[in-house]
């Protein structure tokens, strides 16, 4: 039974230094890696005969606007079917150069969660093959989900609003 | 422009048609639309465009308090709003370290299958009405009924329901809700097994759906497919199972599966589903009636700091009334976490991924939504079928647009 101790020393046996940041919360293996590095990773996870990380479960994006060359992380959680076993694998990256390798080459369903991580965070997954806006309206010049959007008071009186009236 | 045509001489070359099925199409059954390039009737292309319901749950959530974004998953999948609910309230459960008592869980589970019912039927209804079988549809109605009664007398309403809280349920059951249970129990089999009747070996429906918009377990995977879809392709994975939630561990089901991952063997998986489902809330309703004395009346866990106090001791007592106000209010400091839970939703595997920095609302909050994920796959499924084969496909899928959309 593949346990978390073990994908972690797998994973420096083959990476070394690059993995950092090992931690479990609420019992998941989260780690992060440098940028450059996630499709290595990725493809090193699904590949291994051991660790046969092949269900991408979810991907999306954090926004963290005072860490600074790190204000985006994108977070893949990937899922061993045979050992049900999950785990967690972030990367950062700035955010005026936000390029991100894309995931679509090893899993299809990375396609519409990259489509929406872009669409919502403006993260650039190089060379995904349709990287256009998802679920907001194509015209949308700006990625809504950014911190510094911050959401309508919900209190506010200055609104005329016949229709709604407030 | 095929070749495969010999036109005579002078007419006008062979062209493809552009369809926009949707958004407003009633065989979408739901907001999106698909533009698909025909040749005759044979699906060249298909491109699915996604969003017209889009609300931005995602955005709302990082500005309120946990117990106001349940409402908001309410309207993910809104066939079987409980299910959300309830992998929401587990959501914060887990991340604030709650124990949920044992009765809560099997009412939970009671709660959870009646909405996967629900949530089946509709489906398997739809695809009746898209292979011309309407009767079955406006049949199994009432008795989709017979479900939203019982939400309403646990919660008040029956769509988008809210029901539960942080730590259990807002109050207990009440005879007549276990009233309405045994009814449904009682009356239900009988009407499932006479719908299936009219479907499982109908000639008709057999020659539509078998062979209609299969899939590979190995492609269902790499496309991110869960729940029934999945299981028609023959992979028994099932977070019931996987990993297990609300007790899940102390029931006996089996997990149906298909081989073929077309349309039919998603309607069986569905329909095999929906017994399992029926033998789940038997369990735990046999379960709830073993709780004898004081334990006969617990219905959540002891959470002064999520669960409302009683409105009695509120209007009474000072301590009650501060807490009810910082509930309400929000003022409750969420301890910093990263969590993953995901449930069995009745699409598949619903995932929450919520991170707090210790503020009053969720630093970050990712709905994994399982319609969203895998109807990426349409394309695939359809491409070379014919365009009524398409129709069917997409109500076998069971897309639900609020789900897409988030």
């Amino acid at each position: 039974m593949l346990s978390n101790d073990t994908i972690k020393a797998r994973l420096i046996d083959k990476f070394g230094e690059a993995v950092t940041n090992f931690a479990e919360p609420y019992g998941m293996l989260t780690f992060e890696a440098p940028k450059d590095m996630n499709l290595k990773v990725i493809q090193f996870l699904f590949d291994d005969p051991e660790l046969r990380f092949r269900f991408l479960t979810d991907l999306q994006a954090v926004h963290y606007p005072h860490e600074k060359e790190r204000e985006l992380a994108v977070v893949y959680h990937l899922h061993n079917l045979t050992d049900n076993i999950r785990i967690r694998f972030k990367v950062f990256t700035g955010i005026t150069n936000p390029d991100v390798f894309t995931a679509t080459k090893i899993f299809e369903a990375a396609n519409w969660m990259e489509r929406e991580t872009y669409d919502f965070y403006g993260v650039n997954f190089v060379g995904h093959p349709n990287l256009k806006r998802i679920l907001n309206v194509d015209e949308m010049d700006y990625f809504p989900m950014r911190k510094e959007y911050p959401l309508e008071e919900q209190t506010r009186v200055d609104k005329d609003d016949e229709m709604f009236g407030r | 422009m095929s070749d495969h045509i010999n036109l005579p001489e002078g007419s006008i070359g062979k062209h493809t048609t552009t369809l926009n099925l949707g958004p407003t199409h009633p065989a979408t059954h739901g907001v999106f639309q698909n533009i698909l390039e025909l040749d005759g009737e044979r699906i060249v292309s298909a491109e699915q465009t996604v969003g017209y319901i889009h609300r931005a749950f995602e955005k709302i959530a990082e500005r309120r308090p946990l117990y106001q974004i349940t409402p908001l998953t309410d309207r993910l999948n809104y066939c079987s709003a409980p299910i959300n609910n309830m992998g929401w309230h587990l959501t914060c459960e887990k991340l604030l370290g709650i124990q949920t008592p044992k009765r809560v869980d099997y009412l939970r589970i009671i709660i959870m299958e009646l909405a996967r019912i629900s949530d089946h039927l509709i489906c398997n209804s739809i695809v009746g009405v898209d292979t011309g079988a309407y009767t079955g549809f406006l049949y199994v109605m009432q008795y989709r009924e017979l479900i939203y009664e019982i939400y309403e007398e646990v919660c008040g309403s029956r769509l988008t329901t809210n029901i539960g809280r942080i730590g259990g349920f807002e109050r207990n059951f009440t005879p007549k809700a276990f009233e309405r249970l045994e009814k449904f129990l009682r009356e239900y089999p009988e009407v499932l097994k006479e719908f299936n009747n009219m479907f499982r070996r109908n000639r008709i429906f057999m020659e539509r759906t078998i062979g209609v918009g299969p899939i590979s377990a190995e492609r269902a995977l790499n496309y991110g497919f869960t729940g029934p879809n999945l299981r028609a392709a023959g992979v028994d994975y099932d977070v019931r199972v996987h990993s297990p939630y609300s007790s899940y561990q102390d029931f006996q089901f089996t997990v149906p599966v298909g081989s073929t991952g077309d349309c039919y063997d998603r309607f069986l998986v569905r329909d095999q589903e929906m017994w399992q489902s029926i033998s789940l809330i038997e369990q735990a309703y046999r379960k709830v009636q073993e709780f004898k004395g004081s334990e006969s009346e617990v219905y959540h866990a002891d959470v002064p700091e999520y669960y409302l106090p009683p409105k009695q001791d509120v209007y009474t007592k000072m301590e009650a009334l501060i807490w009810h106000f910082k509930i309400v209010m929000g003022e409750i400091d969420i301890p910093p976490g990263e969590v993953w839970m995901s449930v069995e939703g009745g699409n598949g595997e619903l995932g929450f991924y919520l991170i707090s920095d210790g503020g009053r609302s969720p630093y970050r909050l990712h709905f994994r939504r399982p319609c969203f994920v895998y109807y990426q796959a349409f394309e695939e499924l359809v491409k070379g079928s014919m365009l009524s084969d398409a129709i069917i496909t997409m109500s076998s899928l069971n897309l639900i647009a609020g789900e897409m959309d988030g």
